[in-house]
């Protein structure tokens, strides 16, 4: 059984979605959690249009059927997890027709959902930024999570957890410490252990304390704690929630540096700009997809012009900076890396070549990696800490529908286009349209619109100009867009900026909006 | 409650493999159960002709290029899709095989222009086929309704490899199918229209596993009308590919600094030599 929470995988993730196809193909059980119907919905046995917002109290609903009905796994929750008893607490409230209707969904559906999930032999659920675009988005997880420690569904080959990744190198990235709280390999930046380790590696004094997340940043340069910032290979001026406030940070900067292929729309604001390499085709190095599995990727283009690897960059600004690395391959810091980490430990580059790629942990040259996580849950006794329930509540989308803005603006993804579009702009693809409003017929009825229509949809604040489109898998009230086309349509304008305080993810998936004419 | 020790606890991976022996030219070769003749005749190392065949791609069984003999077996089978079992004994170079081949090779030939399918020369050279004897394959001209892939039908010989592709074996998509009847039949869109206009979401699997060449990148087709298509100057990259998080591998085929063409390899655990559109066509920006 496969639980798709919050994914239209069939468009953000189209070969992920092979698997999920043939897996059906093996007589496996689809069910399919969006507001919208997607074409991955239309894939699902059972497709349950949870409220955007609702999917805590979705998640609780389930969880409060599966312990009504006694289909719990009581010998998993008993030896492997901890904070049950607190959880049911909560989950108790949330009777599918009680705080559990906040969801949205059909009680029978959320019946059917839980009773498959609890029986099923191995069940997974995969979520996107669904789940994670919310400003509870760490508490979404949390809500899945505690279904998956409920029924035993985890830690093991064909069941868990799977956030499924929206850009190639998401997960390297934080795996070799892009994060502001960890070193290569998870281990904590607080820990003096694990930072001697580097320091003497790297001969250099790495900073104690944790750094800020993106969202941390920003609050930094409004407080003008924060005034030069060097970006690789990203453009918040398009990408962030709330883009004219976004903006005018960037451009209050002393210094602004941005390494990248394209001059972006942040690169247009910098001070200066570093010509990049293209990763997957013009530099050596690896890759960690969605499942954990290390890949190589390799230069088969010479760069154009002055463009320079990102290795190289990083390598000079730091000898600029007074501590000279010398001018390492990518092999070279790989294998510096590799000494480090344990989880890593194992990936030699010829073994990667040799796998097909390798899933960490893999922690020696033994190992063929792990496909899967947290096996240590199913022994007796459970070694290491017990995996922990979070009693977590419903809570209303930051920015509430009103009189004045009385839409709900969800975001999202299309097939034939990524992100900001910076990448796949100069892809003729048949399927790019011009990016439009899409609504639910019964709203383009209320509004006494017509469709290719060009209307002003406004939040607090901002607004866009768009054509209006129908799409009849919207439920009324609820309006779509894409951030592809920020030229035309520049959909963070009208985004919130509220964000999860642990995760720093803004509510991209929740504005409110109203829909006017131009005259 | 349920019972605490469900299944699939230890990986759910390991599988007992048995294995048969069976016989092929003379030479015993023992393969696991399950595995076809070709399977063994390539563990051999016996070279067997395949067109309508992919590793990735249930066997149709429409060309008949791969058949051999089979003792004991009243027609010549498929290899690419007949089970290897124990105690067979097969023939792949006798009389009866190169006949058949040969006038496969002919039919094909002749119907069809196979002047861009890998190793077709060779094949006709090896089993005497001289397609010219029974005719020239009708010209028509390549049809161009999109900027990512081109369908010249005058190359396609009606393997069914991209109905598979994009139906049940990968894509789901259902765009193409058989249309017509006899020398009529092709592969078509609903009610012909044009790809834009279809159901077709330019994955391009359909392109991954044209085995003629009838279906063509565009950049491939501007390259090959220019006479500067040349794939001995092409080199092939395996990387990965720079979209979402799935972490697809990719093939770049580059010619005089340039990407002319991407696959990705059949035996990948992340594609199975199956890609999106924007893996395999959204490669623009790096020029």
């Amino acid at each position: 059984m496969i639980v798709l929470w919050g994914s239209n995988a069939r468009d953000t993730h189209p070969i992920f979605f092979h698997h999920v196809l043939r897996a059906l193909k093996r007589g496996a059980k689809l069910y399919v959690v969006d507001p919208r119907v997607t074409s991955t919905a239309r894939f699902a046995h059972r497709h349950l249009p949870v409220r955007v917002g609702g999917d805590i109290a979705l998640a609780n609903a389930i969880a409060r059927t599966i312990l009504a009905e006694g289909l719990e796994n009581r010998a998993f929750i008993q030896r492997a997890t901890e904070g049950f008893e607190a959880f049911e607490a909560v989950v108790r409230e949330y009777g599918p027709e009680d705080k559990g209707a906040i969801s949205g969904v059909d009680p029978a559906l959320v019946r059917e959902l839980a009773r498959d999930f609890a029986t099923a032999d191995r069940a997974m659920i995969c979520w996107t930024l669904g789940i994670t675009e919310h400003h509870h988005a760490v508490e979404n997880v949390w809500s899945l999570i505690n279904l998956a420690l409920l029924c035993g569904q985890v830690g093991r080959y064909g069941a868990g957890l799977n956030p499924l990744r929206g850009q190639n190198n998401v997960q390297g990235g934080g795996d070799m410490g892009a994060l502001p709280h960890k070193l290569p390999g998870f281990q904590d930046v607080e820990d003096a252990t694990a930072r001697a380790k580097y320091e003497r590696s790297w001969g250099a004094t790495i900073p104690p304390n944790k750094g800020w997340t993106l969202t941390e940043m920003f609050r930094a340069m409004e407080r003008k704690d924060l005034t030069a910032l060097w970006v690789i290979g990203e453009n918040p001026a398009q990408s962030e929630a709330d883009a004219h406030h976004v903006r005018s940070l960037l451009t209050g900067l002393d210094h602004l540096v941005v390494q990248d292929l394209f001059v972006t729309k942040t690169a247009e604001l910098a001070t200066v700009v570093l010509p990049a390499c293209a990763g997957f085709a013009e530099s050596e190095g690896t890759v960690t997809n969605s499942e954990r599995r290390v890949q190589r990727v390799r230069r088969a283009l010479a760069p154009p012009g002055q463009a320079r690897d990102d290795l190289w960059i990083v390598a000079e600004m730091s000898k600029r900076l007074g501590r000279d690395f010398g001018a390492p391959s990518a092999r070279e810091l790989w294998d510096e890396m590799r000494e480090h980490s344990p989880l890593h430990r194992g990936m030699s580059y010829d073994r990667i070549e040799a796998l097909g790629g390798i899933q960490w942990p893999c922690p020696d040259e033994a190992s063929l990696g792990s496909s899967f996580l947290h096996g240590r849950l199913w022994e007796e006794p459970v070694q290491g800490p017990k995996a922990p329930f979070h009693a977590v509540e419903h809570r209303d989308p930051a920015e509430a529908l009103s009189e004045e803005f009385p839409l709900r603006l969800t975001t999202g993804r299309r097939l034939s286009e990524f992100n900001t579009g910076v990448q796949s702009k100069g892809l003729a693809s048949p399927l790019v349209k011009d990016e439009a409003i899409e609504v639910s017929p019964e709203d383009l009825a209320a509004l006494a619109l017509r469709e290719g229509e060009r209307v002003r949809v406004r939040s607090r604040r901002g607004a866009v100009i768009a054509p209006v489109r129908v799409d009849r898998g919207l439920p009324k009230g609820l309006v779509f867009l894409t951030l592809h086309q920020p030229e035309s349509v520049d959909t963070n304008l009208l985004t919130i900026e509220a964000t999860d305080p642990r995760a720093g993810t803004a509510e991209f998936k929740a504005a409110a909006v109203r829909i006017e004419r131009c005259e | 409650m349920r019972s605490e020790k469900p299944k699939g606890r230890d990986g759910g991976l390991v599988q007992i493999e048995r294995t048969i022996e069976l016989e092929i030219d003379g030479r015993a070769v023992r393969v696991p159960e399950g595995s076809t003749i070709l399977d063994a005749c390539r563990k051999l190392g016996v070279d067997t002709p395949t067109l309508c065949y992919a590793d990735n791609l249930t066997p149709v069984n429409a060309c008949r290029v791969c058949v051999v003999e089979l003792e004991g077996s009243r027609t010549l089978v498929a290899s690419c899709s007949r089970k290897a079992e124990a105690k067979m004994v097969v023939r792949t170079e006798s009389e009866r095989v190169k006949s058949a081949r040969k006038m496969v090779l002919e039919l094909l030939g002749s119907s069809v222009d196979m002047s861009a399918t890998a190793n077709f020369e060779n094949w006709c050279s090896r089993y005497s086929a001289s397609p010219e004897r029974l005719g020239t394959p009708p010209n028509a001209p390549a049809v161009i309704d999109n900027d990512l892939f081109v369908r010249d039908y005058a190359k396609c010989m009606l393997c069914y490899k991209c109905v598979e592709a994009c139906g049940d074996d990968a894509q789901h998509t259902f765009a193409i199918a058989m249309t017509g009847r006899g020398g009529e039949a092709k592969i078509a869109t609903e009610f012909d229209v044009s790809l834009p206009d279809s159901a077709c979401v330019f994955c391009g699997n359909c392109v991954g596993v044209c085995p003629t060449a009838a279906l063509q990148f565009k950049r491939e087709h501007d390259l090959r009308e220019a006479g500067e298509w040349d794939e001995s100057k092409q080199s092939v990259t395996k990387t990965v590919c720079p979209y979402c998080g799935v972490g697809c591998v990719l093939e770049l085929h580059v010619q005089d600094d340039e990407i002319v063409r991407v696959t990705s390899p059949s035996d990948s655990s992340v594609t199975d030599g199956h890609l999106c559109v924007k893996g395999r066509f959204g490669w623009g920006y790096v020029r």
